[in-house]
C-alpha cells in the first residue's frame, strides 16, 4: 500500500509531467473522492503552471436536488416513517420555506431519520421494526446503486414489506456529457472516478474521444493514482491522440462489474433526472422498475411539494459544472463554512468546497 | 429552527470545541476550568493533585482488543497521565438500560477490575442507575480519577514553545478502526485491535528522560488532527507536520482508503503526543521506544511562531497542506 505514497516515486511522476507539459491543459476531475485527494496531499501546487485541475459534479450528496431533498424532508415527517441515508445528507440545507429544511432539521423536529453506512442496515432496521415503514434515501452514483438494488432484492426475497427507496441515483457518464455540451468550461481531459469505472468499466469513457476528442484517464484515489492520471491526460493533450487510459487497474477493468451492472438493470431503470446545478439531464438517474413498485417511495407516499429555491447567494452550481473555484465564491470561508454551510459543496465531505476549506486549498494560509 | 445537540457535537471536533468554549465554560468558568487541559490540577497544601472525568460510549461494548469497562478505566487513567500525575483513585458511575443481560454487566466488572490492576488504581466508589428500555445503549461508564503529580513537573497544554519537537509514541488509527470493524454494514474485516492502554508507565519513563517536556495529549476522538489543533491554539503556536513520518499500520491505512477517512482523524486509547524541547528531544525519543508502548514512536514535526493556531503538514508526495478539525463525525465516502 505504501508504494502508491512512495515520495520518490510522486517525484519522478511529477518531473515528468513537467518536462511533457509544454501547451496550458484544464483538467476536470470527475469525483469529489479525487477532489479530496488531491487537495489533501497539496498536488495543485506540485503542477507546473500549465497544468490546471478544475473540480467536477461528482459528490452525490451535493448534485442531489433541492426538490428530492425537499421530498425527502417531507417523507421524513409522515407518521409511522423512519428515514434512512448516507451520512452527509443529512445535513445538506434545502429550500427555507415554513417547515424544516434539512432532514437534520426534520430530525429535530421529532422525525426519525437515521444515519446509515449502507442499504443492508437500513433493510436491517426494517426487520427490527415490523410495525414502522423504513424509507431508505438512495443516493449516489453507479456506486452505490447497486447495492441498493441488492438490498431490494433481498427484500422482495424475504418478503419485507415495509422497506422502501427513494431513489436519486445518478449516471456518471451523462453529467461528463452535459459539461461538455454545455461548453461553459474548455476541458482538455478529464480524470474518470475510480470507484464509478470500476462498475461501469472503462469502455463507458469511451465517448469522450470518439464524440468529443477529449481523453479521459480512470484513476484511483491514492496520489501516484493521480498523478499517473494527470500525466496520461498531458501525454495525450500534448500528442493530441485522446484515449481512455486505465489507470487504476488494481480495480477496473475495461467491462467492469458485470454481477453490480446485472443487479442495477434488474431493480432500476434510466429516467432524467434533476441534478443540482445542472437541472434536468436526459437518462441521467435510475428509478425503480414498475415491477418493483411496492419498493419504490416515490409511488407509494406521494407528497405534493411547492417549487425548491437555491440558497440566496449560493454559487454551488457553478462549482459542481466547474466553472467556478470554491474560493471564487463570494460565500467561500466567511458565511459559508463547514460548519455552517450555505451550499451542499461545503457540508459533503466530497464536495468541492468543503475540501478546498478544509485542506487550505490553493495555499489559502498565504492568503 | 432552534439549535439541538447533534451526533456531531460529541465527535471531538470543531463542534465540540465549540460547545464546550461557548456554553460549558462561561456560566462554570473558574481558573480550574480554563485550564482546559485532560485533568485539572488541584493544589492541597504542598502536594498537587490531578482530577478528571470521563464517560464511555462506546459501541459495540466489546471490540477487538478490549471492551467498555477496560476503556473506562485506561481512559480516565490517561487523562490523568496527561498532565503528569500518578493515577491513584478512581469511582465508577454506571447507566444501565433495562434488559441488558446481567452476564455482559458482570463481564464489563471484571474488565474494568483486570484493567484497574494493570493500571495500579483502585476503584474506591461507585454509582449505578437504571433507564428505561430503548433509553441507553445497553450500558454507559462514567469514570472520575484522582492522581498525584510529583513535584516539579510542569506540563500542560498551554506550555508549548516555539522549536519544540513533536513526538508520538506510535501508530495511529488503530483504536478507531478496530471499532468500526465490528459494526455492521461496512463490509471489511480486520485483524486490527484498539491499541487501549494505560499510558502513564510510558509517560514516566518519558519524563525521566526529558523532564522539561511541555505538553502530552492522548489523541482520542478527533485524532491527531483534533488534539494537534487544540494544543496549536492552547500554546499559541503553529505545527507543522512531516505526514510520512507519521507511523500508520498498512491495515489502518487500507481501511482508511477504503472509506475515505484520513487516518490523522481517528481514534487512539492507547497513544501520546509529546511536545519536546528540541535538545531533549532524542533521549525523549529513545526512552519512548524502550518501552513496551512506544515501540514505534516517531518525530513527526516542530512548533513554529510562524501561522499560529494553524497545523501546516508536508505531504509525503511533497505536498503542503492545513491539517483541520475534523468537523464531526467520520462518514464513509459514498462517491
Amino acid at each position: 500500500m505504501f508504494s502508491f505514497r512512495s515520495p520518490d516515486l510522486a517525484r519522478r511522476l511529477l518531473e515528468t509531467i513537467r518536462a511533457r507539459s509544454t501547451r496550458p491543459v484544464r483538467l476536470m476531475e470527475f469525483c469529489g473522492g479525487h477532489t479530496h485527494a488531491i487537495l489533501r496531499y497539496g498536488i495543485p501546487a506540485l503542477l507546473p503552471p500549465t497544468v490546471e485541475l478544475r473540480s467536477g459534479p461528482g459528490c452525490p450528496v451535493c448534485v442531489t436536488s433541492a426538490e428530492d431533498l425537499g421530498q425527502a424532508v417531507a417523507l421524513a415527517l409522515l407518521p409511522d416513517i423512519i428515514l434512512t441515508t448516507f451520512g452527509d445528507m443529512v445535513r445538506v440545507p434545502g429550500s427555507r420555506g415554513t417547515g424544516p429544511a434539512s432532514l437534520a432539521e426534520a430530525k429535530a423536529a421529532g422525525a426519525d431519520v437515521r444515519v446509515v453506512y449502507s442499504p443492508l442496515d437500513a433493510l436491517h432496521i426494517a426487520r427490527q421494526n415490523p410495525s414502522r415503514k423504513v424509507i431508505f434515501l438512495g443516493v449516489g452514483f453507479e456506486t452505490t446503486a447497486p447495492m441498493v438494488a441488492s438490498a431490494v432484492l433481498v427484500a422482495e426475497a424475504e418478503g419485507l414489506e415495509n422497506f422502501y427507496v427513494y431513489s436519486t441515483h445518478k449516471l456518471t457518464p451523462p453529467a461528463t456529457r452535459a459539461i461538455l455540451e454545455a461548453g461553459e468550461v474548455a476541458l482538455d481531459g478529464i480524470i474518470g472516478p475510480g470507484h464509478v469505472t470500476t462498475v461501469i468499466g472503462a469502455n463507458a469513457w469511451r465517448f469522450l474521444p470518439e464524440k468529443y476528442g477529449i481523453p479521459c484517464a480512470v484513476a484511483g484515489f491514492e496520489p501516484l493514482d493521480v498523478l499517473q492520471a494527470i500525466l496520461a491526460l498531458v501525454e495525450m493533450a500534448e500528442e493530441r491522440r485522446p484515449a481512455v487510459v486505465n489507470a487504476y487497474r488494481r480495480s477496473v477493468t475495461e467491462e467492469g462489474n458485470r454481477p453490480a451492472q446485472e443487479a442495477m438493470a434488474r431493480v432500476f431503470r434510466v429516467v432524467e433526472a434533476s441534478w443540482r446545478g445542472f437541472g434536468p439531464i436526459p437518462e441521467s438517474g435510475l428509478d425503480l422498475r414498475p415491477e418493483y413498485a411496492r419498493f419504490d417511495a416515490r409511488r407509494t407516499f406521494p407528497v405534493e411539494m411547492p417549487p425548491a429555491r437555491e440558497p440566496p447567494g449560493c454559487r454551488c452550481g457553478e462549482v459542481l459544472r466547474g466553472v467556478l473555484f470554491p474560493d471564487e465564491c463570494p460565500l467561500f470561508g466567511r458565511a459559508c463554512t463547514p460548519l455552517n454551510p450555505v451550499g451542499p459543496c461545503m457540508v459533503s465531505a466530497e464536495g468541492a468546497c468543503a475540501a478546498y476549506y478544509r485542506f487550505g486549498g490553493r495555499e489559502r494560509w498565504k492568503k | 429552527m432552534e439549535e439541538v445537540i447533534r451526533l456531531a457535537h460529541g465527535a471531538g471536533g470543531r463542534m465540540m470545541a465549540e460547545l464546550i468554549r461557548d456554553l460549558f465554560v462561561p456560566p462554570l468558568d473558574n481558573s480550574y476550568l480554563r485550564q482546559m487541559a485532560d485533568a485539572a490540577l488541584l493544589e492541597l497544601g504542598d502536594a498537587r493533585l490531578a482530577i478528571s472525568t470521563d464517560s464511555f460510549v462506546v459501541r459495540p461494548l466489546f471490540f477487538p482488543g478490549g471492551d467498555i469497562g477496560s476503556l473506562a478505566v485506561y481512559g480516565t487513567v490517561n487523562d490523568l497521565a496527561m498532565v503528569g500525575a500518578r493515577p491513584l483513585w478512581l469511582t465508577a458511575g454506571f447507566i444501565l438500560e433495562e434488559g441488558l443481560e446481567l452476564e455482559v454487566l458482570a463481564q464489563v466488572v471484571r474488565s474494568m477490575a483486570g484493567a484497574a490492576r494493570t493500571a495500579g488504581v483502585l476503584v474506591v466508589a461507585g454509582d449505578t442507575k437504571v433507564v428505561e428500555r430503548g433509553h441507553g445503549d445497553g450500558l454507559y461508564i462514567n469514570t472520575t480519577g484522582v492522581g498525584v503529580v510529583p513535584a516539579g513537573v510542569e506540563i500542560g497544554p498551554e506550555h508549548g514553545r516555539p522549536g519544540d519537537v513533536v513526538l508520538l509514541s506510535g501508530t495511529i488509527g488503530d483504536h478507531g478502526i478496530a471499532v468500526l470493524s465490528q459494526r455492521e454494514g461496512l463490509g471489511f474485516e480486520t485483524a486490527l485491535r484498539s491499541d487501549s492502554a494505560p499510558l502513564h508507565g510510558l509517560v514516566e519513563t518519558l519524563l525521566r528522560a526529558a523532564p522539561h517536556t511541555h505538553t502530552l495529549r492522548d489523541p482520542t476522538r478527533g485524532g491527531l488532527a483534533a488534539v494537534l489543533n487544540e494544543l496549536a491554539a492552547a500554546s499559541g503556536v503553529g505545527i507543522e507536520l512531516d505526514e510520512a513520518a507519521i507511523p500508520v499500520r498498512p491495515a489502518v491505512r487500507a481501511a482508511c482508503e477504503m472509506l475515505g477517512f484520513d487516518p490523522l482523524d481517528v481514534a487512539n486509547e492507547g497513544k501520546l503526543v509529546a511536545f519536546v524541547p528540541e535538545e531533549e528531544a532524542e533521549p525523549a525519543l529513545e526512552a519512548l521506544r524502550s518501552h513496551p508502548l512506544g515501540g514505534d514512536a516517531a518525530r513527526i514535526g516542530f512548533l513554529t511562531d510562524e501561522h499560529p493556531g494553524l497545523v501546516l503538514a508536508r505531504t509525503p508526495i511533497g505536498g503542503r497542506r492545513v491539517v483541520d478539525m475534523p468537523p464531526g463525525e467520520l462518514l464513509p465516502r459514498i462517491c
